[in-house]
């Protein structure tokens, strides 16, 4: 029996979609069985991140309203035999889907996998109540900006009274920005907050291009982004790993400047 | 004739007591009370002046209630009313309504509480608290807090931080906080002094003389 997860954050753009596909690819590489749920119904990405767009048949709609089975819906992945994906439908619209539907092939999912991944839409209407019905964790993604931990703090509020626990994931963390102040510190965003952290995910450009190329960043352990998204993967299955720490790379004509003491 | 006796009186070594039935209508009494002192007890409560304790039992009266009382007993020159007891313990209204509430208020969450409440917790910003009476916060508060929200000029908002992003006292806005802002990280309330809400070091708050404590000591 496995573990239902949602990936949510009220405010959208944060990087939800991302997250998810980054996460389950990760714990994939460490060799659990996972699939990946998009609920985005309308809105669907997820499939377009993991690069499997094209194979889309059947999708969560179709399982719902019983025009095929589970398994025909289900996608796996190019790179993993234990990775799948269960797309949203592209047509139809986020009433479309009850949650009662919802928490069956959420219940259903997890007899055959270990995680249950479950991508949410953006916002605190029908697709999140949707996304939520079969979790019984969350993982809230939050930026540095004050808006998404305001969105952030009513998601988990929800979260509360349906008695889902949920962690923090601070994403596009800017380290420079943080050391002038005009970003808020991520200890700052935890306090406010008062959940756990599960890790940070530094702003990273390579994040964008293996979205665009659909291939998730986490296969590359070699970017910071890659290795922030399996160091995450890890404490979800319970590893203590530190927080990577984020210092700006330095160019050669800053070291010799500062060797210089000339800044 | 007999009819039930509501208003015993008996003789005590300092007076009279006037024992009333706590079961009947007030009315009832008052009448018959009236009619006791000016019609048939008249020759028993004329001469020196005599000291009368009236026993409510288990019933408590209103002000008006009280006057009406004195005002028949009154009417015989030589009765004084030495006090009107009741059985019915007289607690102190803010305390009796203490609300203690274990809670992280987050955006979008709301509390509404009849009477006043302590938090040990967060308001955070988009939470809201309304109450009758006081609110107390053992934690940051910095959502909206609306104290005596029916019109109790009387309540206030203490927090450990007071950094609401606003609150109400009755009907009295409080101005924007940055003009308070101060940075030592003492506890502080706000309250309405002439008219518009203030804001004081929450140690300073037993001047107001707000239900004095007095200590007892040596």
């Amino acid at each position: 029996m496995g573990e239902a997860i949602v990936v949510t954050s009220g405010k959208g753009g944060v990087g939800k979609t991302t997250t998810s596909a980054n996460i389950g690819t990760a714990l994939a590489l460490l060799g659990k069985k996972v699939v990946l749920v998009d609920t985005d119904i309308g809105l669907r990405n997820l499939d377009v991140i993991m690069g499997l767009e094209n194979r889309v048949i059947y999708d969560l709609v179709d399982v719902a309203e019983q025009r095929c089975r589970l398994e025909q819906a289900l996608i796996k992945d190019k790179r993993f035999d234990e990775l799948y994906m269960l797309p949203a439908a592209q047509t139809k619209d986020k009433d479309d889907i009850t949650t009662d539907a919802m928490l069956k092939i959420i219940t259903e999912l997890k007899q055959t996998h270990d995680f249950v991944i479950i991508d949410c839409p953006a916002g605190i209407e029908q697709g999140f109540r949707n996304a939520i019905a079969g979790a019984e964790r969350a993982i809230i993604v939050t930026t540095q900006e004050t808006a998404a931990v305001r969105d952030a703090d009513r998601v988990i509020g929800l979260l509360e009274q349906h008695k889902i626990p949920s962690k923090l994931i601070v994403n596009r963390v800017r380290p420079a920005m943080m050391k002038r102040g005009e970003v808020l510190e991520i200890n700052d965003i935890c306090q406010v907050l008062a959940i756990d952290l599960l890790g940070i995910v530094p702003e990273d450009e390579k994040v964008i291009a293996g979205s665009n190329a659909g291939e998730p960043v986490a296969m590359n352990p070699t970017f910071k982004s890659g290795l922030a998204y399996r160091n995450i993967a890890r404490r979800m299955l319970g590893d203590m790993v530190p927080l990577m720490t984020l210092n700006e790379k330095t160019g050669t004509l800053t070291k010799l400047r500062k060797f210089f003491g000339m800044s | 004739m007999t009819v039930k006796q509501h208003i015993i009186i008996k003789g005590v070594k300092d007076g009279l007591l006037f024992l009333l039935d706590d079961q009947c209508d007030f009315e009832a009494i008052l009448n018959e009370l009236k009619h006791k002192i000016e019609k048939t007890h008249q020759q028993l409560l004329t001469g020196p002046l005599i000291h009368i304790t009236v026993k409510l039992g288990n019933r408590t009266i209103s002000e008006e209630q009280s006057k009406q009382l004195t005002e028949i007993i009154r009417s015989q020159g030589n009765l004084i009313i030495h006090a009107i007891e009741s059985d019915v313990p007289t607690v102190p209204k803010a305390h009796a309504e203490l609300k203690v509430m274990t809670a992280i208020i987050r955006a979008g969450q709301e509390i509404e509480y009849h009477g006043d409440l302590l938090l040990l917790g967060d308001v955070h910003p988009g939470g809201l608290i309304r109450c009758t009476g006081d609110i107390y916060v053992l934690g940051s508060l910095r959502g909206v807090a609306y104290a005596g929200i029916h019109g109790r000029e009387e309540a206030i908002i203490a927090a450990s931080l007071l950094r609401p992003s606003h609150m109400k006292i009755a009907d009295y806005l409080c101005p924007p906080l940055d003009q308070f802002e101060n940075s030592d990280g003492v506890m502080e309330y706000a309250y309405i002094d002439n008219d518009q809400v203030s804001i004081q070091k929450l140690t300073l708050l037993h001047r107001e003389n707000r239900l004095p404590v007095i200590m007892r000591g040596v």
